[in-house]
């Protein structure tokens, strides 16, 4: 508890139809990030990594439902949190940093309305000390003429000055976990390697902890200390980075390496997780749900 | 100092899209000569629209032969001078759309952000009122209001307002289940932010320039009403200039004297004309802002 931030025990989401319980979205997931640290959860496209995020947060689809589990942020059970009490942490003390910037930004409201809003709501601000609160934000993200920036709208700006300008957002209030749910995807290359190192640069001097959602375990290598695999909704390796890239557990893992773009190897030297890793992950998610259904 | 420089494009980039409108200028145009009739009405229509000269009766406007100098419009079977007349009507007229249009775009878009938002019940009692509402004939609606609320000014407000909430409550509505549905809404959820600012906060910029759109169209709509409630004598009383009344009175003289009721005809075609105008231009202009 003591240098824990977040601790997910045990997370069973189910998608519902109806009164029907379907498919397991989240299979009896468990992971812990700890004070100041950079956790990985690295998973294919579909592995049910942002509805990790999603739950914590307590923004997910109105048809997934959490059955079983528990979610602990900084003492706090978010499962089943009151909206009310929900509202006081979010923001406050944990941030997302989303995947999209262009989208996660409000078309319609300037730059500054929208970083300073958290500081007004959670800290009491008033709206110059955001304001100048906002400016030595952007400048800590590498932003210059950030007064400008500031009072521009978010069409106006380039794809990594938006994701700046969130990373930004996602600091303001001193959050002791942060989410990002894949930062760098909708990025160009060039620019997701400066975003990336900001990223690392804000959570050195900001201590704080950092889920970081991504599907390229290359990134987590260079990124984090500890990770998370998971795969059809179900964590299938765990542990520090350096015990598991240099002697992976699970076959599974093993692939998700061999399928990683490294600068030094050929393109074609790629080879996609195999079939047979795939039907045994599989197999075992099926009777995760067959449980499940026996229980309910 | 860059940054006020850069504020400044900004919106002279707005401004140039809407001066590059012709639809915008022109009915921009009729409505700011028409607030200046309003506003000035005394000043520049110096003589009295109510006075009364018998000696002066059905004079022809000021090309005419027999017309009497000063009266440029001429006078009416009362002998009251038809231009002041105008330019005082045009309080009555604008009045009535700036004030009914205001309160009609008001109460429709709240009840539409509440619907299209929250969703649930209140989304199925206020969408059900809408159809209720939108299956009266919303003309005999509205006589049958002002003769409930008694003839005045603030009857034919109060009966255009509640006939004409739909128009808004309905665009906005789908136009927030829409919204809702964006990632920004989800950004401004995870920074803790409550129901009611995100909808007012966040949703609300975005869809206010259809409201602005709506709004113009449905000052055209106000102006028509009120003349035509004027005109069967449902809206204030005779003695204020109004243009409905001044068509309905021309009317009876229409043989004698064709100015009486043509020009407040003119008045209100024109007047209508501007606010579909801008209406017009503004949707055309103002959406790729919203639209991105
Ligand atoms: N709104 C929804 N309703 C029902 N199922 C959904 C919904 N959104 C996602 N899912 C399902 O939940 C599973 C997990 O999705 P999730 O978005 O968490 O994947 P992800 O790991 O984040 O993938 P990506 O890398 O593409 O973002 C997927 O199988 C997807 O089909
Ligand atoms: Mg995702």
């Amino acid at each position: 508890m003591s240098n824990t931030v977040l601790t997910i025990a045990n997370l069973h989401a189910e998608l519902r139809a109806g009164r029907k319980t379907g498919p397991g979205i989240l299979r009896n997931v468990s992971l812990t990030v700890h004070q100041g640290e950079m956790h990985g959860l690295v998973g294919e496209s579909g592995a049910g990594k942002s509805m990790i995020a999603r739950a914590i947060l307590g923004i997910l689809p109105r048809s997934i439902l959490i059955s079983d589990g528990s979610i602990d942020c900084l003492g706090r059970q978010m499962v089943g949190l009151a909206d009310s009490d929900r509202r006081k942490i979010l923001g406050r003390d944990i941030s997302l940093i989303p995947q999209d910037p262009l989208t996660a930004l409000n078309p319609a409201r300037r730059i500054g309305a929208q970083m300073t809003d958290v500081m007004r709501l959670h800290l009491g601000w008033s709206r110059a000390r955001a304001h100048d609160a906002a400016l030595a934000l952007l400048n800590e993200v590498h932003i210059r003429d950030a007064e400008a920036v500031l009072r521009r709208y978010p069409h106006e700006l380039s794809g990594g000055m938006r994701q700046r300008v969130l990373i930004a957002t996602a600091f303001a209030c001193e959050p002791k976990l942060i989410i990002a749910d894949e930062p760098t995807t909708a990025l160009d290359v060039t620019v997701q390697k400066q975003i990336l190192r900001l990223l690392r640069e804000m959570q050195n001097r900001h201590g704080t902890a950092i889920l970081l959602v991504t599907h390229d375990l290359g990134v987590v290598a260079k990124m984090c200390r500890s990770l998370s695999v998971i795969h059809s909704g179900m964590i299938v390796e765990q542990g520090e980075v350096s015990d598991i890239v240099t002697r992976p557990e699970h076959a599974f893992t093993r692939a998700l390496f061999a399928a990683t773009p490294r600068y030094d190897r050929p393109a074609d030297a790629l080879s996609p997780v195999p079939g047979e890793v795939v039907r045994e992950l599989e197999e075992k998610a099926a009777t995760f749900d067959r449980a499940r259904a026996g229980l309910s | 100092m860059a940054e006020p420089a850069q504020q400044h494009r900004l919106s002279a980039g707005l401004a140039r899209r809407l001066m590059g409108d012709w639809r915008v200028v022109v009915g921009g145009s009729i409505f700011a000569v028409l607030a200046i009739l309003a506003i000035g009405a005394s000043l520049i229509a110096a003589i009295d629209p109510l006075e009364q000269d018998l000696l002066l009766e059905l004079l022809p406007p000021a090309w005419v032969d027999g017309a009497e100098p000063g009266m440029l419009l001429g006078t009416d079977s009362l002998g009251r001078d038809v231009f002041s007349r105008l330019v005082h009507g045009s309080r009555i007229a604008l009045a009535v759309a700036v004030v009914a249009g205001v309160l009609t775009a008001t109460l429709g878009t709240v009840l539409g952000l509440v619907a299209g938002y929250f969703g649930g019940l209140a989304d199925s009692v206020i969408s059900r009122l809408v159809d209720i509402w939108t299956s009266f004939p919303p003309v005999l609606l509205a006589i049958i209001l002002v003769a409930l609320l008694g003839t005045g000014l603030h009857s034919v407000i109060i009966a255009i307002v509640v006939i004409d909430w739909t128009r808004f409550c309905r665009v906005v509505r789908a136009e927030v289940m829409q919204q809702r549905r964006m990632d920004y809404v989800d950004s401004a959820v995870t920074i803790g932010l409550g129901r009611i600012a995100i909808l007012f906060r966040e949703i609300l910029p975005n869809i206010l320039p259809l409201v602005i759109v709506l709004l113009t169209l449905e000052m055209g709509i106000a102006v028509i009403v009120e003349a035509i409630l004027s005109f069967v004598g449902l809206s204030l009383s005779s003695d204020t200039p109004t243009w409905g009344g001044m068509i309905a009175e021309g009317r009876q003289v229409i043989h004698q004297a064709w100015w009486v009721m043509s020009f407040p005809l003119l008045m209100v075609v024109v007047t209508v004309l501007g606010f579909n105008l801008l209406g017009d231009g503004l949707r055309a202009t103002l959406d790729p802002t919203l639209r991105r």
